[in-house]
C-alpha cells in the first residue's frame, strides 16, 4: 500500500483483538480497489482519542461496546478534534443500540462485517455528515465517563469520577478536580440531568460530587451571606448552599 | 407419538426423601391433629391439653411413617401410581397397628382409644396427604415443561453468538487450526443448548460445557479473561439442572470481565460436603456496569428451576462485596443410580 496523498486514513477501535484483526483483513481486501491505510488501532475509546491526537484519520471504525469508554462516548469527544474523522459504528449485537440507530438513521456495520458493506461504507465516507451531538447523547445508554476539554488545540479527557464540582460561569462551566480547573462549553442543566446519580445541585449555579462531600458548615463563605457552605474533601474552597437547596443537606444527615 | 406422550401429565408419588415433601407431610398431619383436638375438647381451655394427648398418639406413627417411607422411597417410585397409592395406604395402616400394639404393651396410661379409631385417623390423614401431593404435582407439571423452555431462554446471549462467529472468522486466515477447534466447541455448545433440557444432567457434563464456552470467550477476550477452576473435590456424577453453571459463568464474563480492560478473574469452585453439592462462582464486581436487569432475570430463572427440581433443598445465594460478586448454589447430592 503506497502512502499517497489521497489514501483514506483509517483507525480501528475494538476491545477484542480478533475483531480488529478481522477488520484489518477486510481492509486489505478493500485495498485492492481503493487506496487506504490503517494508521492505528485502539482497544477502547480513550486510547482512540489519544491516538487521533497525533495520528489524524479520515475514518474511525468504532465498536460500540468497549470498556473504559464506549464507542458512542468516544464519538462525542472526538468531534472536538480539529480534523475529526468520520465515524462508522460497528457492533455485533446490541438490541438497544440497533433500535436507536435505526431511529436516527445512523450508519453502522453489523459484525461479522461483510466485505461488500465495508467497501460501500468506505466509498461514501467522505459524504457522511457527522451526527448531531444531541443524537449521539440520545444514543448513549449511560452517562459519559469523561468530559472532554479543548486546550491548546488538543483534547484533554477529564474522568467524571475525579470532578469535585461543576460551576456555571457566564457561558462556560468550570469543572474542578483536585489537580486542576477546566472550562467546558456545556449547559449545567444538561450536566445535572446526565450525572444525576453522581452530582447534587447545591446552588443555582453549582453541582457538587456526592462522593466528595465531607460536611456542611455554617457561615463564612466567600460571599459573606452567612448561610450554609459545603466542605469538599481535599478542597480549601467552601461552596455556598443556597437557601432553596438546603433540603439536600438532609440527605447527608445534616439538619 | 412419543413426543405427545412426553407432554402428557404422568401421576407419580412424591419423593419421600425430599425435605420439602417431609415438611409438608408433617404440617398436614399436625393440622389434622389440631382439628381433632379442637373437636374433642369441651371448652377452649381444654384444647391445649387435648392437643398434647392427640399429638402423643399421632407423633410416633408420623415419625415412623416418615422413616419407613424414606427407606422404601425408591421402591415406591418404581410402582405404577395406583399400586403405589395402595402400598402407601397399607404401609400406613401397618405402621399405625405397630405403634398401637407397642403402646398397649409398653404404657399403661396410653392415650390410645381403640385401634379402629386410630386406623380411621390414619386413613383420613394419609388420604389428605396423598390428595395434596396429587394436586400439587398436577399444578407443577406444566411448570416442569415450562422449566425446559426457561432453560432454553437462559441460554447463551446472542451477543456472545455473534461475537464468537466474528472471532472465528478472524482466525480462519491466520490460524486455521484454532479456527477449527473453536468451531467444534461452538458445535458442541449449541448441540447441548438445542437439546431437550428438562432432565437433570451430570455435573461433569455441565462443567465440560462451561469449559467449551470459556475457551470461546478466551478467544475473544484474550488476556483479559482469567479463569480458575477448583474441581478437585467435585462429585462429577452429581445430577444438577442443565444450563445452570454455563449461564452463571456467562454472566460473570459479561458483567465482571468485559466491562474492564484489565484482567478479570472468574473462579469456579465445585465440591461436595456431606450429601450436598456446592457450586461457588466469583467474579470481579464493577459498580458502573450496566445491563443489571438481564443479570437478575438469569438468576431468577435459575432459582426457579432449582426450586422446581429440588424444592426447599436447593438454594442460591448471591453476595456482593466491594470488588467481588459471588453466587453460591447448594444442591442435594443425587446420582443416576438412586
Amino acid at each position: 500500500m503506497s502512502r499517497s496523498a489521497h489514501a483514506l486514513r483509517i483507525v480501528i477501535a475494538d476491545d477484542e483483538a480478533p475483531a480488529r484483526s478481522r477488520i484489518r483483513d477486510l481492509l486489505e481486501d478493500c485495498a485492492a480497489s481503493m487506496t487506504l491505510e490503517v494508521v492505528g488501532e485502539a482497544s477502547n475509546g480513550r486510547e482512540l482519542i489519544d491516538l487521533l491526537q497525533h495520528a489524524p484519520a479520515d475514518v474511525a471504525l468504532l465498536d460500540i461496546r468497549m470498556p473504559e469508554m464506549d464507542g458512542i462516548e468516544a464519538a462525542q469527544h472526538l468531534r472536538k478534534l480539529p480534523d475529526a474523522p468520520a465515524v462508522i459504528f460497528t457492533t455485533a449485537y446490541d438490541n438497544y443500540a440497533l433500535k436507536a440507530f435505526e431511529l436516527h438513521a445512523v450508519d453502522y456495520l453489523v459484525k461479522p462485517i461483510r466485505l461488500r458493506r465495508l467497501y460501500d461504507a468506505l466509498a461514501r465516507v467522505r459524504s457522511i455528515t457527522p451526527l448531531p451531538l444531541d443524537v449521539l447523547r440520545d444514543l448513549a445508554p449511560e452517562p459519559r465517563k469523561h468530559l472532554s476539554v479543548q486546550e491548546r488545540g488538543r483534547i484533554a479527557l477529564v474522568p467524571v469520577d475525579r470532578i469535585l464540582f461543576m460551576r456555571a460561569e457566564l457561558k462556560y462551566v468550570t469543572i474542578r478536580t483536585l489537580e486542576a480547573e477546566h472550562l467546558i462549553e456545556e449547559s449545567l442543566t444538561r450536566l445535572e440531568q446526565e450525572f444525576r446519580d453522581r452530582f447534587v445541585r447545591i446552588h443555582r449555579s453549582c453541582l457538587v460530587a456526592r462522593d466528595y462531600i465531607d460536611r456542611f458548615e455554617r457561615g463564612a463563605d466567600d460571599t459573606g451571606e452567612g448561610g450554609w457552605v459545603v466542605v469538599l474533601r481535599g478542597l480549601e474552597e467552601r461552596l455556598p448552599v443556597s437557601r432553596r437547596q438546603q433540603h439536600v443537606m438532609k440527605e447527608f444527615g445534616r439538619l | 407419538m412419543a413426543s405427545i406422550n412426553q407432554n402428557m401429565h404422568r401421576d407419580a408419588l412424591p419423593d419421600f426423601r425430599n425435605l420439602g415433601v417431609m415438611l409438608r407431610i408433617v404440617l398436614i398431619v399436625l393440622g389434622f391433629s389440631a382439628l381433632a383436638a379442637l373437636a374433642q375438647a369441651e371448652a377452649w381451655a381444654g384444647v391445649l391439653n387435648q392437643l398434647v394427648r392427640v399429638s402423643a398418639a399421632v407423633q410416633p406413627a408420623l415419625m415412623l411413617s416418615l422413616l419407613v417411607l424414606w427407606a422404601l422411597s425408591g421402591w415406591l417410585r418404581r410402582l405404577p401410581y395406583v399400586e403405589g397409592i395402595v402400598a402407601v395406604v397399607l404401609i400406613e395402616l401397618l405402621v399405625a397397628a405397630v405403634v398401637y400394639q407397642a403402646a398397649q404393651t409398653l404404657a399403661a396410661g396410653n392415650p390410645y382409644t381403640g385401634l379402629e379409631r386410630y386406623w380411621l385417623f390414619t386413613l383420613v390423614a394419609t388420604g389428605a396427604v396423598l390428595y395434596y401431593f396429587h394436586l400439587r404435582s398436577r399444578a407443577l407439571s406444566p411448570a416442569l415443561t415450562e422449566a425446559r423452555l426457561q432453560a432454553l431462554q437462559a441460554r447463551i446471549r446472542p451477543h456472545f453468538l455473534f461475537n464468537s462467529i466474528n472471532a472465528v472468522l478472524s482466525l480462519i486466515r491466520q490460524d486455521p487450526v484454532r479456527a477449527e477447534a473453536a468451531l467444534e466447541d461452538m458445535a458442541d455448545l449449541f448441540r447441548v443448548l438445542m437439546a431437550d433440557n428438562r432432565d437433570l444432567s451430570p455435573l461433569e457434563r455441565e462443567v465440560e460445557l462451561t469449559r467449551q464456552y470459556l475457551s470461546l470467550e478466551q478467544l475473544r477476550l484474550g488476556e483479559r479473561l482469567h479463569v480458575e477452576w477448583h474441581t478437585e473435590k467435585m462429585p462429577g456424577d452429581a445430577l444438577i439442572p442443565p444450563l445452570v453453571l454455563q449461564p452463571l459463568v456467562e454472566n460473570a464474563v459479561y458483567h465482571g470481565v468485559e466491562p474492564s480492560s484489565e484482567t478479570g478473574l472468574v473462579s469456579i469452585n465445585a465440591y461436595k460436603v456431606r450429601e450436598q453439592v456446592h457450586l461457588v462462582l466469583r467474579n470481579p464486581y464493577r459498580k458502573q456496569g450496566n445491563h443489571h436487569s438481564g443479570n437478575k432475570m438469569a438468576l431468577g430463572n435459575i432459582r426457579e428451576r432449582l426450586a422446581l427440581h429440588f424444592d426447599a433443598e436447593a438454594s442460591l445465594r448471591t453476595t456482593v462485596t466491594d470488588d467481588a460478586y459471588q453466587v453460591h448454589i447448594v444442591i442435594p447430592y443425587r446420582t443416576q443410580e438412586r
